[in-house]
């Protein structure tokens, strides 16, 4: 009697003591002990919310990358006062991404969010932070409605989609020589919003629409409706995977035209998804350009990995962060008074904000794959 | 709703959909099998399903390296026989590890169905993440350098290097029948033909349907339950490497959590056609695949899968049993 209510007490024990290190966060980076009393941020962290794994989670690897380069060259200047860095990992699904923010903001150490990484996820948290007076800078968000609530804590250094879509349609109409253009997207939160607008903008040139799902591989329906339309281009709103089995099985049922998508489908991880030929002549814009020469030499030092798209998007926003720091500034209302009024030029290209957290100057930029591989480095910026 | 569209394409999408649901009626067949033995639901099926997908992708990796190359069907015969084997092989083998490991024992123990079904999600869910944490288990044993090529990366989209180029061979209406579809269909046709003759004719058939018919009068007939049991995971596994050969020469590339919606699909067919009916999981795979094409092409891609279980729905409530209704059990000899 006594021994199996000794069992079941440690089996209690054992399970709230389980799920209490299960609600634990992953910690990477370096965190000091010692607790400054000197108002300075010391051992404080920056807080990263975006996809690490998933159908999108190269994308976020990237921006994880880039937000390492940074703090690793502000902890070589500041080696007693080193800030550090806390990774959550959303997979970029808006449903995951809640639960995390809310751990975000009662972890007191952190200082600033670099993220969300996508829209979805921006719009599904984006009060949270806001209610919590948390300031954070997305690298990746493009999602135009994100900065249309109000929320003055929240702003990105990378050009929204109604600016990419504009240029996208322009692109292929001008550009491409298309005449009728068939829109496809995912649903979600960034794809929809910029195949809207790519749709908008093509006005009559628009040859049909529809709409897949995520995790969706056979898409012989759409092939079919492609076709069928005699649309000569095809827009494709979403990510990479969906993005390069499209391309795949639309060349392998014939068809000649000029696929292109967006930003979330730039990644070298399109060409995998379509095979080379496949993907060879696909047109991938973003609101980025190339990074300067000396980055990826130095982010390979840090990360043992090539940068990609958003590393130099998210190394900028730590280093507003860290100017934030240098500045003397600590407490969130600062640190957000610092962002909004932050004119420089980072790896990305000259950045500063609007009152509603929109970065002010944006160039398209459009990358082809060639010969079986992604340009990253020759892109044509579309007026 | 588009029904113009729909008529003027009749032929390209149900060609196009019977491909689609020759994949469904394959992993459709190691439901409704391991259900009519049993009146178990194997919801690992679908990884058995998906490591067979890998074993496709490891065996093109390792033989042409990972170079992207696109060829013709006819071509890649040889590579692609050697990933067929190895597709059936490994998920036999997974197959038949979910037989020994996580049924074997609550069946022997005459544990509730119900605890065999939470068993067989719980199976779902360890193979799936075993694939997705690969990497780590290799670095565990020290080889994940030797073997990043197939162990890189593990949580991403892993694509064949091979991309199979399929060939126009003849018009029906305004498509062009490929060879890849020809192959797809076919070859499913022929294995739910020679599934359902061995089920029929041999003795190893026999001991299947006395099992499903009856354990006890079957064990005193002298049928070994285990072996008829173990055979069963067997020819499940078997379908689903043919399955996922035939998957990976169409779509290509896969990952941890590929099977999951497939077998969902798949399970919708084993029950539209009557589970635990062969005949039945034919049917309801190509029925499945074609009315998921015309969904979406009447309402959009966005509702094909509401079409599809709304069919479900639709047709158990006439026919509860399933379209052909026959227990495996009842099948004549």
């Amino acid at each position: 009697m006594i021994r199996s209510t000794l069992v079941r007490a440690l089996a209690v024990t054992a399970a709230l003591g389980l799920s209490v290190t299960a609600c634990g966060t992953t910690n990477n980076g370096t965190t000091s002990g010692s607790k400054s009393t000197a108002g300075a941020a010391c051992g404080k962290n920056l807080a990263f919310l975006g996809a690490e794994t998933g159908d999108a989670g190269a994308l976020g690897l990237n921006m994880v990358g880039g937000i390492k380069l940074a703090l690793d060259e502000y902890n070589k200047k500041h080696s007693s006062c080193k800030i550090g860095l806390k990774e959550f990992d959303s997979q970029g699904s808006p449903d995951k991404a809640p639960a995390l923010a809310t751990q975000v903001v009662n972890d007191s150490s952190i200082i600033g969010l670099v993220g969300p990484g996508f829209s979805g996820e921006s719009l599904a948290t984006g009060k949270t932070f806001f209610e919590a007076g948390l300031p954070s800078i997305s690298p990746s968000a493009t999602n135009v409605t994100i900065t249309q609530q109000g929320w003055t804590t929240w702003h990105r250094v990378i050009g929204n989609d109604d600016a990419q879509g504009k240029a996208d349609a322009t692109y292929l109409t001008s550009t491409g020589g298309a005449k009728k253009v068939y829109v496809v997207d995912d649903a979600q939160d960034y794809s929809k919003g910029l195949a809207t607008v790519v749709k908008t903008a093509l006005g009559a040139s628009a040859a049909g629409s529809d709409e897949i799902q995520v995790g969706q591989t056979d898409m012989s329906a759409v092939v079919t409706k492609v076709k069928s339309s005699g649309a000569d281009a095809v827009f494709y709103g979403g990510y990479y995977t969906e993005a390069g089995l499209l391309v795949k099985q639309l060349r392998q049922a014939g068809w000649k035209g000029t696929f292109m998508s967006g930003d979330g489908a730039e990644d070298p991880a399109f060409v995998k998804a379509a095979g080379a030929s496949a993907a060879n002549g696909a047109v991938l814009s973003a609101p980025a350009a190339p990074a300067p020469a000396d980055f990826n030499s130095k982010y390979k030092a840090v990360n043992s990995a090539d940068a990609g798209l958003y590393s130099t998007q998210a190394y900028d926003a730590a280093n507003i962060f860290l100017g934030a720091l240098d500045a003397g500034k600590s407490t969130p209302e600062d640190i957000n008074k610092f962002i909004g009024s932050y004119t420089g030029t980072g790896a990305s290209g000259p950045i500063s904000f609007d009152a509603k957290g929109d970065v002010t100057a944006t160039t398209i930029y459009a990358y082809m794959v060639k010969n079986g591989a992604l340009d990253t480095a020759n892109p044509t910026p579309i007026k | 709703m588009d029904f113009g569209f729909l008529f003027h394409n009749i032929i390209e999408l149900t060609i196009t959909g019977l491909a689609l649901g020759a994949i469904y009626a394959l992993v459709a067949l190691g439901y409704t099998m391991v259900y009519g033995v049993l009146q178990l639901i194997n919801f690992a099926h679908s990884e058995v399903f998906m490591y067979g997908t890998f074993a496709v992708a490891w065996v093109v990796v390792f033989f042409h390296g990972t170079t992207s190359a696109t060829q013709s069907l006819g071509s890649s015969l040889g590579i692609l026989g050697a990933a067929l084997v190895a597709a059936m092989v490994l998920s036999a083998a997974i197959a038949l590890l979910l037989e020994r490991v996580a049924y074997r024992p609550l069946i022997k123990k005459g544990a509730p169905k119900l605890i065999a079904l939470i068993s067989a999600i719980g199976a779902s869910f360890s193979l799936a993440e075993i694939m997705g944490l690969r990497d780590k288990i290799a670095g565990w044993v020290g080889l994940q350098d030797d073997l990043s090529a197939y162990v890189s990366k593990a949580r991403d989209l892993y694509s064949s290097p091979i991309d199979v180029q399929p060939q126009n061979l003849f018009p029906v209406g305004n498509y062009q029948v490929t060879d890849v579809d020809l192959l797809v269909i076919g070859a499913a046709l022929a294995m739910m033909v020679a599934l359902d003759q061995f089920v029929r004719r041999t003795r190893f058939g026999r001991g299947i349907r006395a099992v499903a018919q009856d354990p006890e009068s079957a064990a005193l007939m002298g049928v070994n339950s285990t072996r008829v049991v173990q055979l069963t995971f067997l020819i499940g596994g078997l379908m689903a490497g043919v399955a996922a050969t035939l998957y990976m020469i169409r779509i290509g590339s896969t990952r941890q959590n590929a099977g999951f919606i497939l077998g969902v699909k798949a399970f919708t067919a084993a029950v539209l056609g009557g589970i635990g009916n062969l005949r039945g999981a034919l049917i309801g795979g190509l029925l499945l695949g074609v009315v998921e094409n015309y969904g979406s092409a009447v309402f959009g891609s966005q509702w094909k899968d509401v079409v599809a279980f709304v069919l479900l729905v639709l047709i158990l409530l006439v026919r509860p049993s399933g379209l052909l209704g026959e227990a495996l059990g009842k099948a004549r000899a």
